[in-house]
């Protein structure tokens, strides 16, 4: 098999394994005890935010721990809203959101907020001057995420941040993509607000972190104890967290390097796209992107035709986002980038990670030109021959 | 694992969410679609052109007949796996059936026939049952304009 959907989720680090396995077997204390058997627990769980915190530049105390990249979101995102409720209820996010944010936006809706959803270019980069525009005396958040999970399209969150702070309002940014992937220290982007996930840097699934700059005011998603300051009611995951420390930690080290590697690896994989199958076109590839990701649509066939015939050669890519698979709607995002719902509709994602190598690429291309020549014989649609 | 005694455990049928299966017959059409092509003017005797305006998919299907009977049919699909497929066990089944026959293949038979297709993707069926009813209506026009009956 070959694997290249990294953006959905990625292999345990053998490292993260190792790390978590004690507290799998013997120090499966709870935390919260009074005894030394649950301090042992208590004592790994702080060593974790430490080093998470040191992988971000942040203090420890700045870190919370949840089970997953939407919860960290909808903790973010509600959790700001409703600290904030007596503020104002304008949020302000972007059309290219993940369904975490997204759906947390419109539920918020719902519950009586007012949400403005920013436009992007066609490189699927947020309008800074329609920020700019959309902010007002009621904004309490602006959410964007760092970088898209279906295009890789890096956000400019270092001048949304600055943006956002010279109004005074809070910024969010879901950097679920980009942590591990990207050598930059996500405390340092100038955003009060910072979600990652485990299961995407080489971590368990299961556990994430939300960074909360301190004095940001945040209220409580869930009721229940009072984990994680108060913040995050629950008996922590302890083995998932020591894993995404060890994980986050390896992965920060080399993101640089390993960075340097993929894009090299993916802009070579685009390039023999281009010159194996006619009629392809690669979203944001204008813009800055993670190195890891590659959004393209074939003209006259269609994305999950690809995937499943790429799947049947035993290859394993994406349409858009994993959520969304399955649902008879094109990519919000592609469409949000100006892209023909014919066009979105004949997409894919392919994410690489830190087993792909050239011969994997190669053996994708090869495998990619076949099965979209196939889909275009048979397709109704024009797309390009050759 | 699967547990022999458990009879729920390790089946996915009926699980919600986007997991897709698909079975040896719809993997066979999706891979090795039948009657796909184009018919000439000069052949085609009917012509439907179908599009499914919730998920894009669209179906383009052209059939000779020859007396009162589907000699040749031949389509071309824009669309997920489902509509591939089941495009293709629409055609093989109206091959050689009257235009009675034809028209009372329905939407449930061409599910039936592979065997079976996930939920979400039952829709699709219907593309290749509407595009084959446009082409008989096409037929029946044409045979109404026509000065000699054939």
């Amino acid at each position: 098999m070959i694997y290249l959907d990294h953006n959905a989720t990625t292999p345990l680090h053998p490292r993260a394994l190792a790390a978590m396995e004690p507290f799998l077997r013997e120090c499966w204390g709870n935390p919260s005890s009074p005894y030394r058997f649950g301090s042992e627990a208590r004592a790994a769980v702080e060593l974790a935010r430490a080093r998470i915190a040191g992988a971000i530049g942040s203090e420890p105390a700045e870190i919370l721990f949840c089970a997953s990249g939407t919860e960290a979101d909808n903790l973010a995102v509600r959790g700001v809203a409703c600290a904030l409720r007596s503020c104002g209820k304008h949020l302000v996010t972007s059309a290219i959101e993940h369904q975490a944010v997204w759906n947390t936006c419109r539920a918020l809706e719902a519950e009586g907020h007012r949400v403005t959803y920013l436009p992007v270019s066609p490189d699927g980069v947020v309008d800074l001057e329609a920020l700019e525009a959309s902010l007002g005396a009621e904004t309490v958040l602006v959410t964007i995420m760092h970088a898209s999970n279906e295009t890789g399209v890096v956000q400019p969150v270092e001048e949304i941040a600055a943006i956002a702070r010279r109004r005074g309002i809070l910024f969010h940014t879901d950097a679920v993509q980009t942590a591990g992937k990207l050598p930059v220290q996500l405390a340092a982007l100038g955003a009060d607000l910072v979600s990652f996930s485990g299961h995407k840097l080489y971590g368990p699934k299961g556990v994430a972190a939300l960074y909360v700059r301190a004095g940001t005011p945040l209220v409580p998603v869930m009721t229940g104890g009072t984990q994680e300051r108060g913040l995050r009611a629950g008996t922590e995951n302890v083995a998932a967290i020591v894993g995404f420390a060890e994980a986050a930690a390896v992965a920060f080290a080399e993101a640089a390097a390993e960075g340097r590697r993929l894009a090299a690896l993916r802009d070579r994989f685009e390039a023999e796209v281009v010159a194996a199958v006619a009629g392809v076109r690669i979203s944001g590839a204008r813009a800055p992107r993670v190195p890891n990701t590659s959004s393209l649509s074939f003209a006259g066939a269609d994305g999950e035709s690809i995937v499943l015939g790429l799947d049947l050669a035993g290859i394993c890519v994406s349409t858009g986002s994993a959520c969304s698979t399955g649902d008879a709607a094109p990519s919000h995002v592609l469409l949000a980038m100006g892209l023909s719902a014919h066009e979105a509709q004949g997409s894919i994602r392919v994410s690489l990670g830190r087993d792909t190598r050239q011969a994997d690429i190669d053996a994708t291309v090869r495998a990619l030109a076949e099965t979209v020549a196939r889909l275009r014989h048979i397709s109704s649609v024009r797309g390009e021959t050759g | 694992m699967a547990n022999e005694s458990d009879p729920d455990a390790g089946s996915l049928e009926g699980m919600p969410g986007p997991v897709l299966f698909y079975n040896d017959v719809v993997l066979d059409h999706f891979l090795n679609p039948r009657n796909v092509g184009e018919l000439s003017a000069m052949e085609a005797d009917g012509y439907g052109l179908v599009g499914d305006p919730l998920c894009g998919d669209q179906m383009k299907l052209w059939i000779a007949v020859r007396e009162g009977r589907i000699a040749r049919i031949a389509f071309k699909s824009f669309g997920c796996p489902g509509a591939i497929a089941t495009s293709s066990m629409l055609t093989a089944l109206a091959e050689g059936k009257t235009i009675t026959e034809a028209r009372n293949i329905t939407d449930d038979d061409v599910v039936a026939a592979l065997g079976g297709i996930p939920e979400k993707k039952k829709h699709c069926s219907l593309l290749g049952v509407r595009a084959l009813q446009a082409a008989i209506d096409d037929w029946e026009r044409r045979r109404h304009a026509s000065a000699e009956p054939r």
